[in-house]
């Protein structure tokens, strides 16, 4: 079997016009996503307290709502959680020092259990204090920051600066569109989307640099072809490979997205929305960048091609 | 023609067959079972394995085996019925002076075991349980700091009788009044001498009536003294959880002044929160007989050697500042009933210097009143002081000694644990608490098993249709993958968690990058004309700096989520990273080993399967 029988020839930078309007709709378009909808924050960075309890019927949510409401909770947030008979309910941090943030969950699970025939069972609780919750947004950028710092430095010394500006737009590309598409749709954004997103991060890089190898590799091999002809080969020739490298990962997300439970939900979507774009972005937006930032022969004929064998005794 | 050495063959046998031997434990699942502990950590008498089987004997319950590890013994059953009633039996049978929990013991077999191979352990997500991070409120504690301070400096000038005109706290530090530049003079000698007094920073401040000193304290100090705090914390937590009675727990410290509590298996959350922060302690104090606390509440006059308290009704009662015996000094505490009122009680055991001094108060005071307080700290620093009983000596006692007044027979038993595990240095507060109900974690193992199985059949199923042979040679390598990172997983004791098990999946789909690269590089060298074996060759060489360069970087990406990611998000990041090494090695060198044996000894190959 194979998708591309013939050595493809696609004119991939002719396109690139195209392309870049497509990008700046996306990332303006993700933007504006942001601004105006913002990230449906989860308990990790917002703080309060989470309850997930199964009941053994049905229950009605406004009962629900009334019961958490005479308990002294009318700020409560209460949705059915997979099943009809699964309810979560979400509370704000509270400022005052007197009530104990760790009590809520206490008096929550009683006041559920209030009028219900048969035990309610609790699924799980989740409560994060305000300190805390601020320290993992903290980590969570520094995480992302410092891992593009990192990208940066390595595809330096390896390649060239050009080409590390190229991975990283690409990179920062990736992750402002996947947030808007995270906000557009309303994702609840928690730890595991953090994750998901270095995941992509990881991913898209994967790609990216699969690219520039085959680039480096080329402008010695074709000597006389113009930089932008060099690029749409090394796109041609790792064409194949891109697209089955997606379509196995995005196989095993799918997988995971159906099969893996509500809790990995966001995670496998987030990748799945990622990996999509980092795709795109590995030939789109890290080659034109690279091509616009003048990248030539000159830029890469120091560095011979490292075919560092495994295998020295054949 | 295309070989390996044979060393080369044996190597990767030789981890295969590692790899095999070390994921194997986790096919074996795990036994109910109970593990028994003596309640204040001493060593196991030898009649308790004999007490212990005659209790199971009597109610006729079998157990597997069992096997006795340091302070700990383990009784494995074959079912959980019986596990639970044999709980009950050993809980009669040993009464309080052992703790025996339930508890999961992985059933891999003892050829295994003497081998170092373990299972993975479950993430609370996976097998349900309790997960704290509580912070030590270090405001309090620097304040009980500087409260001890400013008492220690005031008994070391009345025992050396130097008169003072107060010493109190001032701000962040303390400030004593004297009256002549002598006793300022002399009270700054003993500052610096005494033990006690250690890390002040003396300053001397007059004003225009008195002499004065102002002192701070140095930071160091303050900083061990929250170390110290936090340590005991630590030791305290430990002591509680021993007592609930949860299995393998985790306590951790993490940061400067915050601890990770993980209880794996536990029930009951609410009580579990309740040990765990409580505070409570007890005082023991005389009560002042010559003054009458109505009166004294009514016109504000308190005398100066006693101090104002309520009972649990809000009565007054004046008790004398000096302490006889506080909980400190306690060895051991029991809950039961009064023999004659049928009251809940808590019979209490004091240490030799708890017992002298409250032999030497009673043995003065028969015919007078003695009150027990009960002190509980609140976050942010609030104190609930509760006088719980007031008796009268009726005869001198010292080492041991009933205490009644508690409410209910569970605050008598609660009390009595606290007392046992020792109070907490400084209050801790819980800033993140994740409880996983035992459904959900079994739902999420199942889950995450599935999840695991149909993507990796699904990309099984793809390779082997998109590149044939060399498609299944994928598939084996794909497999002894997954067999590595389970065995690695295992061997470095990580635990699983559902970010874990994602981090497999997504492992899966990107281990299959390096072959899908070497074996889209021969596709095109046969393309360009070259023969087989060349085109073989050619793949393994060119792909092989790309795939390093990309995995590097993947890898930096990992190591990032690794430092700054806490708990699952580290599970995530670490299957990541450990299955981005194993897939370098079964991708590159496993199949590179199964293409050579299959085409490498041809002469002439005319075709590949690819």
């Amino acid at each position: 079997m194979k998708f591309l029988n013939k050595k493809t020839n696609i004119d991939f930078m002719g396109k690139r016009k195209i392309a870049f309007v497509v990008s700046l709709i996306l990332i303006i378009g993700s933007i504006v996503t942001l601004v105006t909808r913002d990230l449906n924050f989860g308990l990790d960075f917002t703080g309060g307290t989470l309850i997930e309890v199964s009941y053994p019927a049905a229950p009605e949510v406004s009962d629900v709502r009334s019961n958490l409401t005479d308990a002294g909770m009318p700020d409560a947030v209460v949705q059915t959680f997979g099943t009809a008979t699964d309810i979560v309910v979400r509370i704000p941090p509270r400022e005052s020092e007197d009530e104990s943030n760790a009590e809520i969950s206490t008096i929550v699970l009683a006041a559920l259990q209030e009028g219900v025939e048969g035990e309610i069972t609790m699924r799980r609780v989740e409560f994060v204090g305000p300190q805390v919750g601020d320290e993992l947004t903290e980590q969570g950028i520094l995480a992302v920051v410092y891992s593009l710092i990192g990208i940066f430095l390595y595809v330096m010394i390896r390649f060239q600066w050009r080409f590390s500006v190229g991975a990283v737009t690409a990179l920062v590309h990736d992750i402002i569109v996947t947030l808007g598409v995270l906000a557009l749709l309303h994702v609840e954004f928690d730890l595991t989307v953090v994750a998901a997103l270095l995941a992509v991060i990881g991913y898209s890089l994967n790609d990216t640099i699969v690219l520039f190898d085959r680039i480096r590799e080329n402008f010695p091999r074709l000597r006389k072809a113009s930089p932008l002809e060099v690029v749409n080969t090394s796109v041609n020739e790792t064409l194949s490979r891109t697209l089955m490298t997606s379509i196995t990962t995005l196989l095993v997300l799918t997988a995971l997205f159906i099969f893996g439970g509500e809790i990995i939900h966001a995670f496998a979507f987030t990748l799945i929305v990622g990996v999509l774009v980092g795709t795109y972005s590995s030939i789109y937006v890290a080659s034109t960048t690279l091509l616009e930032l003048g990248v030539s022969k000159f830029d890469l004929l120091a560095v011979e091609k490292e075919g560092v064998a495994i295998d020295e005794n054949p | 023609m295309n070989q390996y050495p044979a060393w080369k063959y044996l190597l990767i046998l030789l981890v295969l067959l590692m790899g095999v031997t070390y994921a194997l434990p986790n096919l074996f699942g795990e036994d109910p079972a109970l593990q028994v502990t003596s309640s204040r950590g001493f060593a196991i008498p030898l009649d308790l394995e004999a007490n212990i089987e005659n209790a199971l004997i009597s109610e006729n319950i079998g157990f597997k085996n069992k096997e006795q590890a340091g302070n700990r013994m383990l009784y494995r059953f074959n079912s959980t019925d019986d596990q639970l009633r044999a709980a009950d039996a050993m809980k009669s049978a040993l009464g309080d002076q052992y703790v025996v929990a339930l508890n999961l013991a992985h059933a891999t077999p003892t050829w295994l075991r003497s081998l170092g191979g373990k299972p993975m352990t479950l993430g609370l997500d996976l097998q349900g349980g309790v997960h704290f991070l509580m912070q030590v409120d270090m405001d309090t504690a620097r304040s009980q700091q500087l409260d001890r301070y400013v008492d220690d400096l005031r008994v070391t000038l009345r025992d050396e009788r130097i008169r003072y005109v107060s010493v109190r706290r001032e701000g962040n530090g303390l400030l004593a009044l004297l009256r002549s530049v002598e006793d300022r003079d002399n009270a700054l000698a003993l500052i610096r001498k005494n033990q006690n007094l250690a890390g002040l920073i003396t300053r001397e401040t007059d004003t225009e009536e008195y002499f004065g000193i102002s002192a701070t304290v140095q930071e160091q100090q303050l900083l061990e003294l929250q170390q110290t705090a936090l340590k005991q914390n630590i030791t305290t937590l430990r002591n509680r959880v021993n007592e609930i009675g949860v299995a393998e727990p985790v306590i951790q410290q993490q940061g400067a002044d915050r601890v990770v509590v993980q209880l794996p298996g536990v029930q009951d959350t609410v009580q579990a929160k309740k040990i765990i922060g409580a505070t409570a302690t007890l005082e023991y104090r005389a009560v002042d007989e010559s003054n009458d606390a109505f009166t004294a509440a009514q016109t504000g006059r308190i005398p100066p050697e006693s101090r104002m308290y309520t009972d649990k009704t809000g009565q007054p009662v004046l008790l004398k500042k000096r302490l006889i015996v506080s909980g400190d000094q306690l060895i051991g505490a029991s809950s039961g009933f009064d023999q004659q009122t049928g009251q809940p009680q808590v019979s209490v055991t004091l240490d030799g210097v708890g017992a002298k001094r409250m032999l030497d108060f009673t043995r003065d005071n028969v015919g007078n009143r003695m009150a027990v307080v009960y002190i509980e700290q609140k976050p942010g620093g609030r104190l609930v002081e509760e006088v719980i009983s007031v008796a009268v000596v009726r005869e001198p006692f010292g080492k041991r000694f009933q205490t009644t007044g508690l409410d209910s027979m569970s605050e008598a038993s609660q009390l009595a644990l606290l007392l046992r595990a020792g109070a907490l240095a400084a209050p801790m507060e819980i800033v993140e608490e994740r409880t996983v109900g035992p459904s959900l974690g079994a739902d999420n193992v199942a889950q995450g098993f599935k999840s695991v199985l149909i993507g990796f059949i699904l990309v099984l199923i793809f390779m082997a249709a998109y590149y044939r042979v060399f498609g299944l040679v994928a598939d084996l390598a794909l497999f002894a993958n997954l067999v590595l990172l389970i065995a690695l997983l295992s061997m470095l004791g990580a635990t699983l968690t559902m970010p874990g098990i994602a981090g497999i999946v997504l492992t899966v789909g990107m281990a299959v990058d390096a072959n899908v690269l070497i074996f889209e590089r021969i596709r095109e060298e046969l393309r360009n004309g070259n023969t087989p074996q060349a085109s073989i060759r050619a793949g393994y060489d060119k792909a092989f700096s790309t795939i390093a360069d990309a995995n590097i970087t993947t890898l930096i990406a990992a190591f990032v989520l690794f430092l700054f990611g806490t708990g699952p998000i580290k599970g995530f990041a670490v299957t990541l990273s450990l299955g981005i090494l194993t897939s370098m090695f079964t991708a590159i060198m496993g199949t590179r080993a199964v293409v050579n044996l299959i085409y490498g000894g041809q002469k002439r190959v005319r075709k590949l399967s690819i």
